[in-house]
């Protein structure tokens, strides 16, 4: 009688798993990584094509949201005073432009620095703007930003009603046309980014469960055998990571040294151009990670996912 | 041990499988279950270890009311029981020694009380030097044999076989009924559903004999009793 006490207790189930029987399912979804063959080659190549593709275009929409995000921070209203505004005057109008809220920062620049800016930008050419450093024709300015660039529209028609205001320019079709593109380019891109992770889910699920459903007699042996179903998602699970894992391992290369690449030699070309690239570190080793993560995650659920329609015997 | 009282089983297409089973095994019995093919031999013992679920009445395994078997539990009963098939259901990818070890280890036993007694029962086989080798390799006999190792491997109190000789030539046969009693000596209750005329004319044991869904038979030290 004893003995079949002691018996019941040692084939209980028991709820908390030991911690060699994770290290037995880590094994077990190893060795099914080469147990498998070429079924593990389809689904590695799976992951690989889509996490390149993924990693490309997320490369390309981050670079793309950096540039637009320099672009937007440029962009600022040039607010000319009037020539006859006295001094008073012109700080009347300073603290007025502070006071409007969507305002960032207003920065005054006298006629004589707008003058030194301009015989700078025009190089040579300039030079023959300096005859009127003694009667200086332009305006005294203030420099306009506003917290966000969507509201500059609104802000510049505002001020344009203000006392001693001579003229506001913000370049208005330009910025609201850079404005629109930039916001459709986000949204593209974010729909693309997560439409492509989708696609690569699909075809990784799809590819694991035939490898799973090629072992589906396999899983009703163990589960008549006594094995629990988490005792059987274990293996599964960490193959499937292992495969995402591997996966990714070919696109973290060729993005990470695309990438380098690209920036080392587009870096000099672009330099003075207002357009700037994310650089290499961190943002190639944040892209790696990324790409890692996605695989891992597609994985485990492309084969969770497919291997629990299995479990019912 | 085993207590069936009034079970019926009709599949869900209607045909009915079993219907009105009263039967009681006792610990260490060794017994035979005969009958025509498709009388409800797998059917029967296939309920005693919840590969098949009956549609009423109460089944009592090794003190589990099957009737309140949640589930979840199932793995539980599965693991006092071994079970040998016709067709060996071996795991195809896994060698001999990792298809018995995967019993013990679904228990969550120590890597050196797997290897222990592993070795112990491929010796009662008489396995040892085929340890490595996988089940495509092996003949259908030794297929049996491992199948069976893996059964008992982890102490079950009853082991269920279901036309274990089904496909084994006669030789082979014997081999595999010589186990069977030597794991029946050691007190593990033995069920066999059968067809072979010789072995249970010649192994005399209780005899359960069944036709068209009905127990029609239970004698011990029993005849087969059919012509084939």
């Amino acid at each position: 009688m004893k003995v079949a006490v002691l018996s019941v207790m040692k084939a209980g189930v028991n709820t908390v798993m030991k911690f060699r029987t994770l290290g037995r399912h880590a094994r077990e979804g190893g060795k099914n990584i080469y147990r498998n063959g070429w079924m593990t080659v389809a689904s590695v190549g799976a992951v690989t094509t889509t996490l390149i593709l993924v990693g490309v275009f997320i490369a390309l929409m981050l670079n793309l949201n950096q540039i637009a995000t320099n672009v937007e921070k440029d962009v600022e209203i040039k607010v000319l005073v009037e020539l006859t505004a006295e001094e008073g005057q012109i700080e009347d109008l300073e603290s007025k432009l502070k006071d409007i809220p969507e305002v960032e920062s207003v920065n005054f620049s006298s006629k004589e620095d707008e003058l030194n800016r301009l015989i700078e930008s025009m190089g040579e050419e300039g030079q023959a703007w300096e005859l009127f450093e003694q009667d200086n024709p332009l305006n005294d300015a203030f420099v306009v930003k506003t917290t966000d660039p969507n509201d500059t529209f609104d802000v510049a028609e505002n001020i344009k009603n203000f006392d001693y205001v001579n003229e506001v320019n913000y370049g208005q079709q330009v910025v609201e046309k850079l404005l629109s593109f930039t916001k459709y380019a986000r949204y593209i891109g974010a729909a693309l980014i997560i439409g492509l992770v989708f696609t690569a889910i699909f075809l990784i699920s799809n590819t694991i469960k035939l490898t799973i459903m090629a072992r589906s007699k396999e899983i009703g042996i163990m589960k008549l055998v006594g094995a629990t179903n988490s005792f059987i998602r274990w293996p599964f699970f960490i193959e499937g990571m292992l495969l995402g894992v591997l996966g990714s391992l070919i696109p973290i290369g060729a993005t990470v040294g695309g990438y380098y690449y690209l920036y080392n030699n587009l870096r000099d070309k672009i330099q003075f151009t207002f357009v700037e690239l994310l650089p290499f570190n961190p943002f190639a080793w944040q892209l790696a990670l990324i790409l890692l993560s996605i695989g891992a995650f597609i994985g485990v659920w492309g084969s969770v996912m497919s291997v629990r329609k299995f479990l019912k015997v | 041990m085993i207590e069936m009282k009034d079970v019926n089983k009709t599949y869900p297409n209607g045909v009915t499988a079993l219907q009105g089973i009263d039967l009681s095994i006792a610990q260490g019995e060794f017994v035979y279950i005969v009958g025509p093919s498709g009388a409800g031999k797998s059917t029967l013992v296939g309920m005693m270890f919840r590969e098949e679920k009956h549609t009423s009445g109460s089944i009592t395994i090794n003190g589990i009311d099957l009737n309140k078997l949640k589930e979840r539990k199932v793995p539980q009963l599965r693991r006092n029981i071994g079970v040998v098939y016709q067709d060996f259901k071996l795991l195809p990818r896994l060698t001999v020694y990792e298809n018995i070890a995967f019993a013990l280890e679904v228990l969550e036993e120590s890597p050196k009380n797997i290897k222990k007694r592993v070795m112990e029962v491929l010796d009662l086989v008489k396995l040892k030097n085929k340890a490595r080798h996988i089940p495509d390799q092996l003949s259908g006999g030794e297929q049996q044999r491992v199948s069976i190792a893996r059964a008992i491997v982890n102490h079950p109190k009853m082991m269920i076989a279901d036309e274990p000789t089904g496909n084994l030539d006669p030789d082979t046969s014997w081999d595999i009924m010589q186990i069977f009693e030597e794991i029946n000596a050691k007190g593990t209750t033995v069920i066999m559903a059968t067809h072979s005329k010789e072995i249970v004319n010649t192994i005399r044991k209780r005899v359960i004999a069944v036709e068209s869904g009905r127990i029609v038979r239970d004698e011990s030290r029993g005849e087969y009793g059919y012509e084939i």
